[in-house]
């Protein structure tokens, strides 16, 4: 299954990194939780790339991220930067998305109560990555794993949502 | 309105980033859904909540909050407490339920930008 928002045309694999890795991401614990997005918004930062568009980076890291702790048994986030665009991959093996359709709708959770207990689980997470986000991809298969794609235009600009 | 006017005039015990006093507040959010506070609080805000565990430390740090209030008594855990002094993130924390320390928060931030409402 999946679901998008934005551009489908891969217009981004004719464009030069000037930066990519791979981070991974410890499933079923928030221990290390919100730490590759910390290293993700200090490397941005370091590039020069604009407040807004590391911050909406950062966001869409952190929420990605607490998805793996939260769903999966590990995974990875993958950073791709272009001179035009910020790219963000989350990749997990774990259980996989049923409905896709619901899953994205705000307030839809499968949370359980402990997550619940520490403020998660609202089920705004996907919504906020999708907002955030000006191109976002989710694709996902039951008992494999969730693949998000998260890109964010570099545009000087930009003045915030 | 740096932090230090706020941590005096409510009496606040800081137990975190002492060393971070100084930042200016700019605003203030409440909230304990992180998923909100991700996405609506603003860099230089105040972040008030009854949150105690360690996210809340990544949460302020990749908003850049002035620092967390913890509400009501509530005390951090051992090692929200630690990545708190780690990355430099100020917690405050008091007895005083929400609803009183966030009108006195939104008041002294509120006077200190226009005028103030109170005769």
């Amino acid at each position: 299954m999946a679901a998008w928002k934005g551009l489908t045309t891969n217009v981004l694999s004719h464009e030069t990194a000037i930066y990519e890795n791979s981070f991974p991401v410890e499933g079923g614990t928030y221990e290390n939780a919100g730490h590759v997005s910390s290293q993700i918004k200090a490397l941005l930062k370091r590039m020069k790339i604009s407040k807004e568009v590391v911050r909406r980076a950062a966001l869409v890291t952190y929420e990605s991220e607490i998805n793996i702790c939260s769903y999966a048994r590990s995974g990875k986030i993958v950073l791709r930067v272009t001179p035009e665009h910020v790219t963000i991959e989350a990749i997990d093996e774990g259980q996989g998305i049923v409905d896709i359709e619901l899953a994205m709708q705000e307030g839809y959770s499968t949370a359980t109560d402990r997550i619940r207990e520490m403020g998660f689980g609202a089920g705004m997470g996907l919504c906020n990555i999708k907002n955030f986000s000006d191109f976002f991809r989710i694709t996902s298969e039951i008992g494999k794993g969730t693949h998000l794609k998260m890109v964010i235009r570099i545009d000087k600009d930009f003045d915030g949502i | 309105m740096n932090l230090e006017n706020i941590v005096k005039a409510l009496n606040l015990r800081v137990v975190s980033g002492e060393e971070k006093l100084t930042a200016e507040v700019l605003g203030g959010y409440v909230g304990d859904l992180l998923s909100d506070v991700m996405a609506n609080s603003k860099e230089g805000d105040l972040w008030i909540t009854r949150q105690i565990h360690q996210n809340i430390v990544a949460v302020a740090s990749l908003k850049d909050h002035a620092g967390i209030i913890l509400i009501q008594g509530c005390k951090p855990a051992a090692d929200t407490l630690d990545k708190a002094r780690k990355e430099g993130v100020p917690i405050m924390v008091t007895d005083m339920p929400g609803f009183e320390v966030i009108g006195r928060v939104y008041n002294m931030i509120a006077t200190k930008k226009g005028p103030d409402p109170s005769p």
